[in-house]
């Protein structure tokens, strides 16, 4: 367990294809730029570029993927200078890209998905009459994304962090006239913003220790460093990763988020920015490999173990599709945490989880849109129900999905989880029966909520012929048109093969970057982790068969309900909590601050003017106008000079 | 001949004069007062000029006494045009210069 070999693969200048790397970024900001400048001259065709655009970059990182594979795995870490870019004295900040496996796995996840999501908005926006600003709100962030991923220093991925941060801003509050998703945005925002000030306090250590904020010089560095520094970049890295992620304390933005149109939710809150802050951890490998920072790993732990259990005792409790996906998406990013807290035995599996997460729950967003697309955007799923015989593709694929999710045997989740859960037990000891522990338990809540939702949405009866939607419209459920079925047939071949392919290759594929995996053996083996998953997710998912599946479902929730649904419900008192610990004495700091400012500060001025003004009113009477009185003053002050000066001469 | 007298006189002369300008009204009489005064102080130098042997306390008194003969002209006409526009010489009527 120590740094020095990630640094075995030394990194070289890029030649040949990998030096047009900064095509990658130019594409998707070229077309955000056109769409954008453009206006309603675009509107005809601007969906069609901002796809095409996306589409390329994809192609682009095959072709680079391909060129990376051909090296040898010494050669594959690369960098690409591009310019100066603050070079200030000591400061000398490099724009440049790193070209290794580990952002060429982001970018292909990025692309590839997000290509897909881009043609799926094709159809799901077609009713919209500002598609092509949603175009290029998505290029804009698929280019910051990029930019995150391949910056080969802390400045470049902070540049694309806060690029991200406000497409996020942008997307989530696209119904802008619609007060939640106003307020959703600015929520996200802020939100983001408290784990934005951690990555920027971070960067400002490592610039005042190691004197750079470049990867291989912090990296190469970062060894010679006191524990208190280690611990403390470690965990403001951590806290920029909880706010980018959604992670505990600041898990409350993401479920807000799904206020955005369906698509933004699939690509940028469940498959690629909220991954982001897995993506730091993994990228800071080198600091969190270190010996030193023991501590800031059991925090990333912790952290990780915590939401993972959060969003899953929520997401049984909400009866809004879109919103039980987002806390499940908490949840698992809760797993990629908990596997990149592990250490050189968990980077590989956490960005394994990422990339088949991002494969099922892309899919599973798509089809929940695909669903609220044909349902007239009915999101609560209790006013659903049966929909499986009238959307046939989105149900075949969304299960899919879901199988993945819950960790079917042989489809992407069952390889990730489980690789993460038997990860964590073989943390050792205490610490490894918790972990472990806590990783099994959500695994069988995962079974329990995803099955719920899709007894009550897809199975059962359909509960929704006797109603009519908010805005009086009879429900006319039908299958979704090509351009929205053809990304999610394409995702849900994903979800199926991606973690078999991948499990086998990734590891080695991502050494170079991240470091050789270390398998370590804990107290199960790892056949019976693997039996004891599937066996738990069995007994959640037969569990919410027997207690959803039997009985119908009422159309509105239950009002009467026990403690801990009360609680689930209220996102287990997670806004009350950020109400009553930073929004209620924030309110309180201001107010007194006005008041100290009103009273104070404005109170000191003006008095002293008025003290002023009125002693000098006083003065004036003085200035009688009578001749003989200022006689008198002249006399009385002669002889008062007279008597000093006498005084003076005789003392 | 002793100068004590010379000089009691003269502190004498001045103090009638100080009183004068403070207490009396007429704008005349308190510019008489005033050359009361100058006189006083000339009598005084002309004195110490005498005690002491030298002459420049008497040319200091000539000096005085050309400003007090430059003074009594400009004063004595503000004095005459306060009279025509206001009708009256009294000092504590002309009090508009005042806050």
């Amino acid at each position: 367990m120590t740094g020095t070999m990630n640094l075995a693969a030394e990194v070289q200048q890029a030649s040949g294809v990998a030096s047009m790397a900064w095509l990658l970024l130019v594409l998707p900001a070229f077309g955000a730029a056109v769409l954008l400048i453009g206006g309603k001259r675009t509107d005809k065709w601007g969906h069609l570029l901002g796809s095409a655009t996306v589409i390329a970059a994809f192609v682009y990182g095959v072709v680079l993927f391909l060129d990376t594979k051909s090296l040898g795995a010494e050669d594959r870490l690369r960098d690409v200078h591009l310019f100066d870019w603050i070079p200030v004295n000591a400061l000398d900040v490099e724009f440049g890209l790193r070209v290794d496996p580990l952002s060429l796995t982001f970018v292909l996840l990025i692309t590839g998905v997000g290509s897909l999501i881009h043609i799926y908005s094709i159809g799901y926006m077609s009713d919209d009459r500002n598609r092509r600003r949603f175009f290029a709100y998505l290029n804009l962030f698929v280019a910051a994304m990029l930019l995150l991923v391949l910056g080969n220093g802390f400045v470049t991925l902070y540049f694309g962090w806060e690029g991200v941060g406000l497409a996020s801003y942008l997307l989530i509050g696209w119904y802008q006239d619609k007060d939640f998703a106003a307020t959703a945005a600015k929520k996200a925002f802020l939100m983001n913003r408290v784990g934005d000030v951690g990555l920027a306090l971070a960067i400002f250590i490592m610039f005042k220790t190691m004197g750079s904020t470049q990867y291989d010089v912090v990296f190469a560095q970062i060894g010679n460093q006191s524990t208190a520094t280690v611990v403390s970049i470690g965990i403001l890295l951590l806290l920029g990763a909880c706010g980018k992620s959604g992670q505990f304390p600041l898990q409350a933005w993401l479920p807000d988020a799904m206020a955005g149109p369906t698509p933004v939710s699939a690509l940028i809150h469940a498959a690629t920015m909220v991954t982001a802050g897995v993506y730091l951890i993994a990228r800071s490998s080198p600091l969190y490999s270190l010996p030193q920072a023991e501590d800031a790993r059991l925090v990333v732990m912790i952290v990780g173990a915590v939401t993972l259990l959060i969003g899953c005792v929520i997401g049984c409790a909400y009866d809004d599709f879109k919103k039980v996906l987002a806390y499940s998406t908490v949840s698992q990013i809760g797993y990629m945490i908990l596997a990149v807290g592990l250490g050189p035995a968990g980077y590989a599996f956490g960005i394994l989880h990422l990339l088949t997460h991002g494969f099922f729950k892309a899919g599973l967003f798509l089809g929940a849109g695909s669903v609220m697309h044909g349902m007239n955007d009915e999101g609560n799923i209790r006013r659903l129900g049966g929909l499986a015989r009238k959307m046939p593709i989105t149900f075949v694929t969304w299960t899919l999905g879901y199988l993945a999710l819950i960790g079917f045997p042989f489809l992407s989740g069952y390889f990730s989880k489980d690789a993460i859960i038997a990860a964590a037990f073989s943390e050792g000891g205490g610490r490894g029966w918790v972990f472990g522990g806590i990783a099994l338990l959500g695994a069988g809540l995962t079974a329990f909520y995803m099955t719920r939702l899709l007894i009550l949405v897809f199975l059962g009866k359909p509960r929704w012929e006797n109603l009519k939607s908010e805005d009086g419209r009879a429900y006319h459920p039908h299958e979704s048109g090509w351009t929205m079925t053809l990304p999610m047939i394409v995702l849900a071949v994903g979800s199926v093969g991606a973690g078999a392919i991948l499990s086998g290759i990734l590891p080695e594929w991502l050494t170079p970057s991240i470091g050789e995996l270390v398998e370590e053996h804990g107290p199960l083996s790892h056949t019976l982790i693997a039996v004891l998953t599937v066996a738990i997710s069995a007994i959640g998912a037969a569990t919410a068969f027997v207690v959803f599946g039997r009985r119908e479902q009422p159309v509105t929730r239950p009002a009467r309900v026990s403690f801990p649904v009360r609680a689930a419900r209220a996102d287990l008192y997670g806004n009350h909590l950020n109400e009553a610990l930073f929004a209620r004495p924030g309110v309180w700091l201001t107010r007194f601050l006005v008041f100290v400012d009103n009273r104070g500060v404005d109170g000191l001025v003006n008095g002293i003017a008025a003290g002023l003004g009125g002693s000098s009113g006083r003065l004036r009477r003085l200035q009688t106008g009578f001749v003989r009185s200022y006689a008198l003053s002249m006399l009385g002050g002669s002889i008062l000079v007279i008597a000093a000066l006498l005084m003076v001469r005789f003392a | 001949m002793t100068p004590t007298y010379y000089l009691l006189l003269s502190a004498l002369l001045f103090t009638i004069g100080a009183v004068g300008v403070l207490v009396r009204r007429n704008a005349i009489v308190v510019f008489m007062c005033v050359e009361l005064m100058l006189n006083a102080v000339n009598l005084s130098l002309v004195t110490f000029a005498r005690i002491n042997g030298s002459l420049s306390g008497q040319v200091m008194a000539f000096f005085v006494m050309v400003v007090a003969a430059a003074e009594v002209v400009v004063g004595l006409a503000i004095i005459m045009s306060i009279f025509r526009t206001r009708r009256t010489a009294s000092v504590d009527d002309s009090n508009l210069l005042k806050y």
